[in-house]
Parts: C-alpha cells; sequence; structure tokens
C-alpha cells in the first residue's frame, strides 16, 4: 500500500507531467486563461488518463511485448514496434467512447467539458503517461495508480496557472512580453516552486 | 519561385510555430538540455511535418472529412515508428536518452496542425515545402534554447568545452539551474519577448 501512495506522490507533485516534463503544453497554454475552463478540462484529463494508461498496460503486456503472446499458443513474437500506433489508437476510442458515453448517461458533465474532450486525443500528456507507463513497466495497479496521479497533478497545476492568469490582468507588463510571453515566465516560476517538492521522499 | 520562398521562410520568425502559433511546445522543450539532444529531435521533426504534409496532401481528395483527424493521426503514427526505428539504427545512444520524446512527435500539434491547416487544401509540393519550413521554424526556437540550456548549464557545446567549469580548474561555475525545467519556459519567455520587440505586429492585444 505504502509504494502505491509514494507512487502516487511522486506522479501528482514531484515528476508533474506538465511542469518538469512539458506535456501538454500546448493546451496548457492556451486553455489556462479562465479558472472554469481550466477546471473543466482537468477534470476530463483526469477521467481520460485514469482510463488510458490501465487499458495501454493490458495491450502492452498481453499483446505487444515480447512474448506477450503466449497464452494465445504464439511464442517468440516481440510487437512493440506497434506500440505508438496502438496507444494513439486507443487514446482517440477511448475520448470517442468517453464522449457517446457521458452525453447519453451523464450530459451536465459532457456540456461543461465541450470542445475539450476530443481535444484531449492530441494532448501530449495522455499519450505521454502511456509511454511511461511502458517505459517504466509498471504492473497493472501501478499503472492505475500512475494514471490518476499524473492526471491529477496536471490538472492541479492547469487550474493554479489559470489563477495566476485571471489575476494578471490588473498587473502593468511590458508590450511584447504580454500574453504567451509572461505566461511561459509565470510558468517557469512555478515549475521553480513544484521543484522544491523534489527532495521529498516517501 | 517566390512564393516557395515564401512558404519555406514565412515559418522561420513571420509566423514561427512555437512562438505564433502556439504549436509543438510539448514534447520539445525536455530534450533542450544538450545540443545534440536537439539536433536529433530538429531533425525528426523537420522530416516528419515534411512527410505527414506530402502524404496527407497526396490522399486529400480522398479522405472522407469525417474520418480525416483518424486517416492523419494514422499516416503521422507509422512515419513516427518509421523515424523511431532509423534512430535506434543509427544513432542508439542518444534515442535511449530521449526516451519518450520521440513517440511524442506523434501529438506534436506542430505536425497535425499543418496536416490539419495545409496540406489539406494545397498540392503536395507546396505542401511538403510548407512541412520544411515549419520544421525549420520549430527547430529555430529548439536549438536557441538548446544552446543558451548547454552552454550556461555545463560550459559545454556538443561535449566540447568552451568555457572550463570549476571543477575542472576552470573559472566558469555552471549553473544547475539550467539544466532543470524551469529555466527552458524562462528562454522561450525571451525568446518570444525579443521577437516581438523586433516585430511589434506579433504583439497581443490586452
Amino acid at each position: 500500500m505504502e509504494h502505491y501512495i509514494s507512487l502516487f506522490v511522486k506522479s501528482v507533485f514531484i515528476e508533474n507531467l506538465a511542469l518538469s516534463f512539458f506535456l501538454g503544453m500546448c493546451t496548457f497554454l492556451a486553455v489556462s486563461k479562465k479558472v472554469k475552463t481550466a477546471i473543466g478540462l482537468g477534470i476530463a484529463v483526469v477521467v481520460v488518463q485514469t482510463i488510458t494508461v490501465p487499458v495501454n498496460n493490458l495491450i502492452y503486456n498481453y499483446l505487444l511485448k515480447e512474448n506477450a503472446l503466449a497464452w494465445a499458443g504464439v511464442e517468440g513474437v516481440d510487437l512493440s514496434f506497434l506500440g505508438l500506433i496502438s496507444y494513439i489508437g486507443v487514446i482517440a476510442a477511448m475520448v470517442q467512447i468517453l464522449e457517446m458515453a457521458l452525453d447519453k448517461y451523464v450530459p451536465a458533465l459532457y456540456n461543461a467539458l465541450g470542445i475539450f474532450l476530443p481535444l484531449i486525443t492530441v494532448n501530449c500528456a495522455i499519450l505521454g503517461g502511456s509511454l511511461f507507463m511502458v517505459e517504466r513497466d509498471y504492473n497493472f495497479l501501478e499503472s492505475v495508480t500512475y494514471g490518476v496521479g499524473s492526471g491529477f497533478g496536471w490538472a492541479l497545476a492547469i487550474m493554479a496557472l489559470a489563477g495566476i492568469r485571471e489575476k494578471l490582468k490588473y498587473s502593468d507588463i511590458p508590450h511584447g512580453l504580454r500574453g504567451l510571453g509572461i505566461t511561459f515566465m509565470i510558468v517557469g516560476l512555478m515549475a521553480l516552486g513544484f521543484l522544491s517538492f523534489s527532495g521529498i521522499q516517501l | 519561385m517566390s512564393s516557395i520562398k515564401k512558404t519555406l521562410f514565412d515559418p522561420l520568425f513571420n509566423n514561427n510555430p512555437i512562438a505564433l502559433q502556439i504549436l509543438g511546445i510539448c514534447s520539445a522543450l525536455a530534450v533542450t538540455t544538450k545540443m545534440e539532444k536537439a539536433l536529433v529531435m530538429c531533425l525528426a521533426v523537420i522530416a516528419v511535418t515534411g512527410l505527414s504534409n506530402l502524404c496527407v496532401s497526396l490522399i486529400r481528395n480522398f479522405i472522407p472529412s469525417s474520418i480525416r483527424i483518424i486517416v492523419q493521426m494514422t499516416i503521422i503514427a507509422s512515419l513516427v515508428i518509421v523515424t523511431d526505428q532509423v534512430l535506434k539504427a543509427f544513432v542508439y545512444d542518444v534515442a535511449k536518452e530521449m526516451s519518450v520524446f520521440i513517440g511524442l512527435i506523434i501529438t506534436n500539434c506542430i505536425v497535425m496542425g499543418r496536416a490539419e491547416g495545409y496540406a489539406m487544401k494545397n498540392p503536395p509540393v507546396a505542401s511538403f515545402i510548407d512541412g520544411i519550413g515549419n520544421g525549420i521554424g520549430y527547430s529555430v526556437v529548439l536549438i536557441f534554447v538548446a544552446f543558451f540550456r548547454e552552454i550556461l548549464g555545463t560550459g559545454k557545446l556538443m561535449g566540447i568545452t568552451i568555457f572550463a567549469p570549476v571543477n575542472e580548474g576552470g573559472w566558469y561555475q555552471p549553473n544547475g539551474m539550467a539544466l532543470l525545467a524551469p529555466s527552458a519556459f524562462f528562454l522561450i519567455g525571451l525568446f518570444i519577448w525579443a521577437l516581438r520587440t523586433w516585430k511589434p505586429e506579433q504583439n497581443e492585444e490586452s
């Protein structure tokens, strides 16, 4: 149990996908102007990440890994080069299914997420999460924990950034730096802040 | 001729994919701690954007618009797999160090953005050049960031010592922060500031 808690904390704070691996930056910068939309997108990322990382973990372990097809009586097959295309396929399919399911059963959440759901397919944080999971060889339970944790960390980062940017309206920034430039600076400072978590050992 | 030149060089400074279009920041910044990694990444991205634009443009009239995203995604993913295998075959050490970030070219918004925004509407040759141009525009920022991060962080460039660091008996005290995540954000922020001071028409209203 301790192992999983430590993995969770590590993926939320220390190895934050947005601030220490630069993943999902495009949406991170583009959709962080308002706290409300940032919260919607954050929730969508947590949900999608929680589903796709474990599913990709199963696909990797039972279909793609070297000798993974042994359960089907096929020995010595290594399909791991098909990894990238399978993961992105799973992500696209999952997002589509989630969209339809939400539309049918939880229309309120579906309307709140709106355009952000389909956009998540091309969010590198999602694909990055799956690739890190494969690279670090997580087992199924670890991948569930990592999926929830990394999604939550990303959501936390975008909400914090949106909060800062809303306040920023009242400050006097040099002309060339307005908009994108100052956003980069803020994200840099936030990343510095998150670095202070890296000393924490559990 | 001049239109080809415009397609090729516009993305460098006038319409830079990172500084102005806010595309492709995601997968790139983590590979800028060393010049060598950044150069490999640039070549990979230029190859993928150019070729994916070419392929998408060649079949643009046969793609039903309702499934175009999936078709583009499949083309891009296949190209990235090829690139990944080529890099693993020829520059294994660098490829190993870059770990997941080659795979992340798939979700690099530049590739997708140019396929969707340009290649779907233009003939193959022009699309190919547009892809290359945007790849180069992206590379300019990447190389700029990598140059400062490597030289400030270690005093070296491409592994050759430029400033002799203190721990090797020299005078330069390496700035460890340049190797960590925040410095990349500051450098890009400064790059955008410099670019917008030079070309004020890119300023955002706010």
